[in-house]
């Protein structure tokens, strides 16, 4: 037992000596291909072809419509950057990237600094929180249409007991994204809040130990000890929220279909109207590569960053 | 438990594993206060769309459309749930997503945990391209894929198939990257042991790496799963036939049917909620952890 220890060396480097085999043996044995191959399969022809594929269709002029596709360049990109129905759903996903992210960190923080204090009842806070994001998107959509009806919805019902104009929660072209963002701070934070409670239960109690006794106060400890612990989650936490706010498009579709006025239409949900609804394939394809492009400048950004934070 | 004398007795010192810390709060009795208020005040926001929800979804259309902050405006009823399981399509879409999600996280844990098996221990030719090309797929946005896949299954003649709505799901080289990461860190040793005793790769895999992998595996299992169940664009996409669709999708579909019927449309949204809240219920503990264990693999 003991001779075969080379092959014992951690798997990662993956270069175990071949001269360690046992006699007896002809090559050292280790999982195969064949492992792999019921992932790879569907892998290849699910993800990696639909990419290429994408890809090859952006450079055409592909549609449900017509059978006949021809290649057409790089029109679908050029008639991308002077379209202005996708800058104003660019901006449309960038302003709700920028105010749905604050909070769904911001409160993700404060919920689990508040939990993790150790107040009674660890598993209703924890309930309450994480639950809304357990539900699938439409049964959250129903909901919050109720909430956000205009004559009896709890919303304006809440706001006329204290005096104030109803609101056109989904009707106001000012107003309706920021209806869109607090229907999803209540839908998802749940799970950055238990990363942050992840995060502050595995923390060394030491440091907040050593700055109690040496009669540092519960802020002055929170500014100075905790906080500063939690700056790799932070980061972690705000980098993956950017790259999902950055996706959005179910609730949006289903609550107000980009309505009013394309007021809350995303970039995605615009792919879908000119694939689906408008069946022209080709420059939906285009446009997802934009995005998609998009997506790798934000994840290298961040990455960027977050390696200079170590 | 601490002796300490503060006011506040039992709330000094919260069990064990529920693992808060104290000293957060410090001794006085203001910000435990504080912290408790604010800490009331926000599961209180986050529960109340779900509690009138639930009081709509218990009365009648009529006194649902009353106006008034009062959750209940007339009499207890169940004739919302009535109507809408009378109608059948909410079971219905139940069963589908059941079946859906149960297959696709069967699928995918099966070819996840054995793909990262083997780009974790395996030699053979190849095995770090495709590693690389997995990690790298991380990034591909789903919503990248949904054109070409209706395409591709429109080619196989496969749209309105419970095949066109899982097959695509399966893939989740996310998983297969934690799980590769949990197999390089457990040592080599057990494993070739089982070798050297005559083990076939199978039965290595089956009766050592396996047992050995439970935690990660059902954290795996319990995310997956949640993904699936709950999936939305690509079904929406690949459904027109109602008696194929999960229950997000079909509710979508007749959410702009159910009108001013807003008792209705509680009641089956509530109806589907329930599964998968009852199951965090039964596996809280597990599903909080797993969390934390698969960490960036969340959504």
């Amino acid at each position: 037992m003991t001779t075969t220890t080379p092959l014992g060396a951690p798997a990662p480097a993956g270069e175990r000596p071949l001269a360690a085999a046992p006699p007896g043996r002809s090559r050292r044995r280790g999982p195969g291909l064949l492992f792999v191959l019921p992932f790879a399969v569907p892998f290849v022809l699910f993800l990696v072809w639909p990419v290429v594929q994408g890809l090859w269709m952006s450079l055409t002029d592909s549609s449900l419509a017509l059978r006949d596709t021809s290649f057409v360049g790089f029109d679908n990109y050029a008639e991308a950057f002077g379209d202005p129905d996708v800058w104003s759903s660019l901006g449309n996903t960038v302003f709700f990237t920028a105010v749905s992210s604050v909070p769904l960190v911001l409160v993700a923080l404060v919920m689990a600094l508040l939990v993790h204090s150790g107040l009674a009842g660890q598993w209703v806070w924890r309930l309450s929180f994480f639950v809304p994001y357990l539900l699938p998107v439409t049964v959250v959509t129903l909901i919050w249409t109720w909430l956000y009806q205009p004559d009896v919805g709890l919303g304006n019902e809440l706001l006329g007991a204290l005096g104030l104009e109803p609101v056109g929660w989904l009707s106001d072209e000012s107003v309706a994204m920021w209806s869109v963002a607090a229907l999803t701070v209540w839908w998802t934070v749940g799970f950055n809040f238990l990363l942050y409670l992840a995060a502050l239960q595995s923390l060394p109690t030491t440091y907040d130990e050593a700055a109690a006794l040496d009669g540092a106060g519960a802020w002055r400890r929170l500014w100075s000890v905790t906080l500063p612990q939690l700056r790799r989650t932070t980061v972690l936490v705000a980098m993956l929220q950017i790259l999902a706010s950055l996706k959005v498009f179910d609730q949006i579709y289903i609550l107000t279909k980009g309505g009013p006025n394309g007021s809350t239409r995303p970039l995605l949900e615009y792919v879908y109207d000119v694939g689906f609804t408008g069946y022209r394939l080709g420059y939906a394809s285009a446009v997802s590569y934009v995005f998609f492009a998009l997506v790798i400048v934000v994840s290298l950004a961040q990455l960027r960053l977050f390696r200079q934070e170590d | 438990m601490s002796t300490t004398a503060t006011p506040v007795r039992t709330r000094r010192r919260p069990p064990r594993d529920s693992a808060g810390s104290p000293l957060l709060l410090g001794h006085g009795r203001l910000p435990r206060v504080l912290a408790g208020t604010a800490l009331t005040v926000l599961a209180a926001v986050w529960l109340v769309p779900f509690l009138w929800a639930v009081a709509t979804s218990l009365q009648s259309e009529q006194d649902v459309s009353k106006p008034g902050l009062s959750p209940f405006k007339g009499a207890f009823t169940l004739s919302a749930y009535e109507q809408i399981l009378e109608r059948g399509n909410v079971l219905l879409w139940a069963a589908n997503s059941f079946l859906v999600a149960g297959l696709v996280t069967l699928i995918t844990v099966a070819i996840s945990t054995l793909a990262a098996y083997g780009f974790s221990r395996g030699t053979f030719r190849g095995r770090r391209v495709l590693m690389a090309v997995t990690v790298a797929a991380v990034m591909v946005p789903p919503q990248l894929l949904v054109v070409p896949l209706f395409e591709q299954m429109l080619t196989f003649n496969l749209v309105d198939t419970y095949a066109a709505v899982i097959l695509p799901q399966v893939v989740a080289p996310m998983m297969v990257f934690i799980l590769k990461r949990f197999f390089d860190g457990i040592p080599g040793e057990l494993e070739d042991a089982a070798r050297l005793d005559g083990a076939s790769e199978v039965r290595v895999f089956w009766s050592v790496v396996l047992p050995l992998s439970r935690p990660i595996v059902a954290a795996v299992s319990i995310f997956v799963f949640i993904g699936a169940w709950n999936n939305f664009l690509w079904p929406f996409i690949v459904t027109n036939d109602p008696g194929l669709m999960t229950l997000p999708v079909g509710l979508a579909t007749v959410k702009d049917a159910f009108g001013i019927q807003y008792a209705q449309a509680m009641a089956s949204a509530l109806l589907a909620a329930l599964p998968l809240v009852v199951v965090f219920l039964l596996f809280q503990r597990r599903i909080v952890s797993s969390v934390a264990t698969t960490g960036l693999g969340g959504s």
